[in-house]
């Protein structure tokens, strides 16, 4: 009963989260040195040109009429015009938001894939060789950073092995999906790092609790006591780091998308800022941050189907 | 009893121990932490082992079970003869298919136990489907039967509950109808109700009495409390750093206890009396007095954080605590006894009034604040939680000096080395770390740090519970001593009615936020006369075979929640005198809770 009201209810109370994040980047983006239209126009516009395309944009009125209209307008569907793109932000983000979403999805799963059997593999054979192989790679991990680690992954895969696309993101599904993998895996690397840690040090708690030995003396083989009285229990704080990384996940498409020619929404930000796009680069901040926000509302589902004790 | 049990029973043991030695390998060396230990069980008896910590009685019970935490324990030598195999050199497979369906086992924390994320059903039916291979209703008809075995109200809508849905009482019976679902010969219970409160205890000690008369299982009872003991067990295992001190049958261990061990143990155990050979304090200046305390603590939920509820903590209590005397507070948890203490200290929140040596405190300002700590301080119940671990000893007990700015440095040290000396500490002892100490020397840090600011009044929240027996006496009688030299008056918070009648010159009984009964200790435990006060005595293990508890009907139902919706209250309970200042709760709604 509780669990209906909290997704009935949590959506509701999103709503001044989001206002306020509309204002924040609204204000944000224009604090930004340089002016859209000069950047548009180049060095050698003549003054009526620039009037005519601050006009155009709105880009003379008064920050909070700009505001103003900026509402207006997403009440009707629209996000304003882009200056470079010419279409409407809205329209531009759609279809740029599909290969976004697949890469992050594709980087969750890929870490879970690889942090959930080492961390048990690690957790069940605390002290092994194996335990400290998983522990100093996954240290190792955290320390490449994204762009590195995704060229060395092209240089290797794409360029000597021809195993996968070098970068680009295709047309099929069979496409998109190995156009994703190497994107992907720089985004899981990393991640599961911090996975693997946390979901080993919580699984080593858990073979320890009385949990465990309760299971043990009722005669439960080993596995079953692993996997049905500890893994659930140490899923539970993971799927909130999970959530709190998430913000940092987006962050990071960024970068991916850079290094791997992937024309999703973080290639269009680094685009929209180089020219001073404001209506790009609020629109796609303001996707990212809904993204956050609904993404961490649905771990907090996820936690209360986890883990009857906690009430929201 | 069958038949057949008490032919065979009688001769061949249904599990025999024989010169079991359990060692911790750290470094490179083994130590034995349990050695030569040798037992017999015999069908259908009961078995405690009964010792302080560290004495191995635990272990013992996880080397039967072949549950020792690999790698560091093993069993090293010995051998454990059940069914005619010894388990010591049983493979895994083989010892799963023992472990639950032939030896079962209950352990203290019911809480930690069961898997906070299955249903209890869930956790019946994985139990019962370990070890035989039943269509899911089956399993689930059988679970529902453990249920109603243990005699849980309800037994049908607790398959679908989770463990913290339930009351403590009610999880730990969980466990029992989970260890005993499958009719085990033995089932081992380690420190089976260490945990829970004292009218619960006797519940579930009922509880697995009656199973175990009509099952016949075997049962062997881990536990550091005597009057369980003497409550529950037939034939008794003294055990003491790893060694059986003493073995024979209950009554004869204690009426004529051989071992010197056994007998200090027996002397230290707090024992109830009628609360006869209190001393008449002079009436002197009292140190704190409350009016009507009232303590609640606001519930919010919904959309706007609206208060929906109000824990009702403390409701209406008035008492006055003079100097040099000590005022003991029993009460089962939840009962508010702690949030007295921290209303006190101004730690929470309250309405009503709180005289602190005839100041009232909300009346204080932020220096009459400091003031007040210099006169009230508290000891708490876990030593190790309340000294920082990396702080030295002796820089512990200063700090209040240091905080409070009394005296220079050589002053302090030399105050320091007084108050070690005061409780029984040796002056090199202020060099070290808490992890250094024992349990009791940590206790004594923190009642020498209690004591550094001179103060009027020390609350003691539970600050023996957690210590064993022959320790608790000792601390017992520092503050018996500290009380007596230095006029010092203690507040002392308790669950153990045992304990409150041997340190207490005057008792209050508190039962949902409010108290019930209260007087001198020779009133309250000479005369009782609320239901609840009665029923707290009665619940009361008593460490003497010999003795029979009146045929009373049997303790049932739980404590109501003090969780009350926003605007709604508890009725007031009104005391009255019954002569000599011994106050009795009347016409209350609490009545039921003797029947």
């Amino acid at each position: 009963m509780h669990r209906y009201r909290f997704v009935l209810f949590r959506p509701l109370q999103l709503v001044p989260v989001l206002f306020g994040i509309s204002v924040i980047t609204f204000l944000l983006v224009r604090l930004i040195p340089g002016d859209p239209a000069r950047i548009l126009l180049g060095t050698r516009a003549t003054p009526s040109a620039l009037a005519n395309i601050r006009t155009q944009y709105g880009l003379d009125e008064p920050v909070w009429l700009q505001y103003f209209y900026f509402l207006k307008n997403l009440g009707a569907g629209e996000m304003g015009r882009s200056t470079l793109y010419k279409v409407d932000v809205l329209k531009l983000i759609t279809t740029r938001i599909e290969p976004t979403l697949a890469l992050v999805g594709m980087g969750v799963f890929l870490a879970l894939l690889i942090a959930v059997p080492f961390a048990a593999l690690s957790a069940r054979r605390q002290g092994s060789l194996v335990d400290h192989a998983v522990r100093l790679v996954s240290t190792a991990g955290l320390g490449f950073p994204s762009f590195w680690l995704g060229a060395m992954l092209i240089i290797f895969f794409a360029v000597r092995l021809e195993w996968l696309p070098v970068s680009g993101y295709g047309e099929t599904f069979r496409e998109k999906l190995s156009h994703l993998i190497l994107p992907g895996l720089t985004i899981a690397l990393s991640l599961s790092a911090v996975l693997t840690r946390t979901l080993r040090a919580a699984m080593i708690a858990g073979l320890a609790s009385d949990v465990a030995t309760a299971a043990r003396a009722r005669g439960m083989p080993e596995s079953r006591v692993f996997w049905r009285h500890v893994v659930p229990n140490a899923l539970v704080p993971t799927v909130n780091l999970l959530a709190v990384n998430i913000g940092w996940l987006i962050g990071g498409t960024v970068v991916v998308e850079s290094v791997f020619a992937i024309a999703g929404l973080g290639q269009l930000m680094v685009r929209g800022i180089f020219t001073r796009d404001y209506m790009v680069v609020q629109g796609v901040t303001m996707t990212f941050a809904l993204a956050t926000v609904l993404i961490n509302f649905a771990a907090d589902i996820i936690t209360v189907t986890l883990d009857p004790r906690i009430k929201l | 009893m069958t038949a057949d049990t008490t032919s065979a029973g009688a001769t061949v043991p249904v599990l025999s121990v024989q010169g079991l030695t359990v060692s911790v390998r750290s470094g490179g060396s083994e130590r034995a932490l349990v050695e030569g230990l040798s037992f017999d069980l015999a069908r259908g008896e009961t078995l405690a082992i009964a010792g302080e910590s560290g004495s191995g009685k635990s272990l013992t019970s996880l080397a039967v079970m072949g549950l020792l935490p690999p790698p560091s324990l093993r069993a090293s030598a010995g051998r454990i003869m059940f069914g005619g195999q010894d388990l010591l050199h049983l493979p895994e497979g083989a010892m799963r298919r023992i472990r639950g369906r032939r030896i079962a086992m209950i352990f203290q924390e019911p809480m930690t136990s069961l898997n906070p994320v299955m249903t209890v059903g869930a956790q019946l039916t994985e139990a019962i489907s370990a070890h035989e291979s039943l269509p899911r209703g089956e399993a689930r008809a059988r679970a529902l039967a453990a249920l109603q075995s243990v005699r849980i109200a309800q037994a049908e809508r607790r398959l679908s509950q989770y463990p913290h849905e339930l009351s403590g009482g009610m999880r730990q019976r969980v466990m029992i109808a989970m260890a005993l679902a499958l009719k085990p010969d033995v089932l081992i219970c380690d420190e089976p109700t260490t945990a829970l409160d004292v009218t619960v205890q006797r519940e579930v000690l009922d509880l697995l009495r009656d199973l175990q008369r009509e099952t016949g299982t075997a049962l062997i009872l881990i536990t550091h409390d005597m009057g369980v003991v003497a409550e529950m067990a037939s034939r008794v295992i003294v055990m003491r750093e790893g060694r059986m001190v003493e073995e024979g049958p209950a009554q004869r261990i204690f009426a004529a206890p051989v071992a010197q061990y056994t007998r200090d143990l027996l002397a230290a155990v707090p024992r109830m009396g009628d609360g006869s050979g209190a001393a008449v304090l002079p009436v002197a200046e009292s140190v704190v007095r409350l009016t009507d305390l009232r303590v609640r603590f606001d519930i919010r939920g919904g959309l706007m954080q609206r208060v929906t509820h109000r824990v009702h903590a403390v409701e209406h209590v008035s008492l006055q605590i003079n100097q040099g005397e000590t005022f003991a507070l029993v009460g089962e948890s939840g009962c508010g006894k702690s949030t007295i203490a921290r209303a006190i200290v101004g730690l929470v929140p309250h309405e009503g009034r709180i005289e602190v040596a005839g100041q009232p405190l909300q009346d204080l300002t932020a220096e009459g604040r400091r003031a007040l700590c210099r006169d009230v301080q508290m000891v708490f119940q876990d030593p190790m939680a309340a000294l920082d671990p990396r702080m030295r000893a002796g820089d512990l007990v200063a700090e209040p000096l240091v905080i409070h700015n009394i005296g220079s440095d050589a002053e302090r040290r030399g105050r320091t080395a007084g108050l070690f000396e005061r409780v029984g500490l040796p002056p090199d002892a202020m060099a070290r770390y808490p992890h250094e100490f024992s349990g009791g020397q940590r206790q004594r840090i923190c009642i020498a740090r209690a004591l550094a600011l001179r103060p009027k009044l020390i609350i003691c929240d539970e600050s023996v519970s957690a210590l064993d027996v022959s320790v608790q006496a000792r601390v017992l009688a520092l503050l018996e001593e500290l009380k007596r030299d230095l006029g010092i008056a203690y507040l002392f918070i308790s669950h153990d009615m045992a304990v409150v009648e041997n340190i207490a010159d005057r008792v209050g009984v508190m039962y949902l936020g409010q108290i019930v009964e209260t007087g001198s200790r020779a009133q309250v435990f000479g005369n009782p006369l609320h239901p609840y006060t009665r029923r707290l005595m009665e619940a009361v293990p008593i460490p003497d075979p010999g003795y029979v508890r009146a045929p009373l009907p049997r303790l049932s139902g739980e404590i109501p929640s003090p969780v009350w919706p926003a605007g709604e209250a508890p009725q007031r309970l009104r005391l009255v005198d019954m002569g000599g200042g011994h106050l009795v709760a009347q016409s209350n709604p609490t009545a039921e809770i003797a029947a």
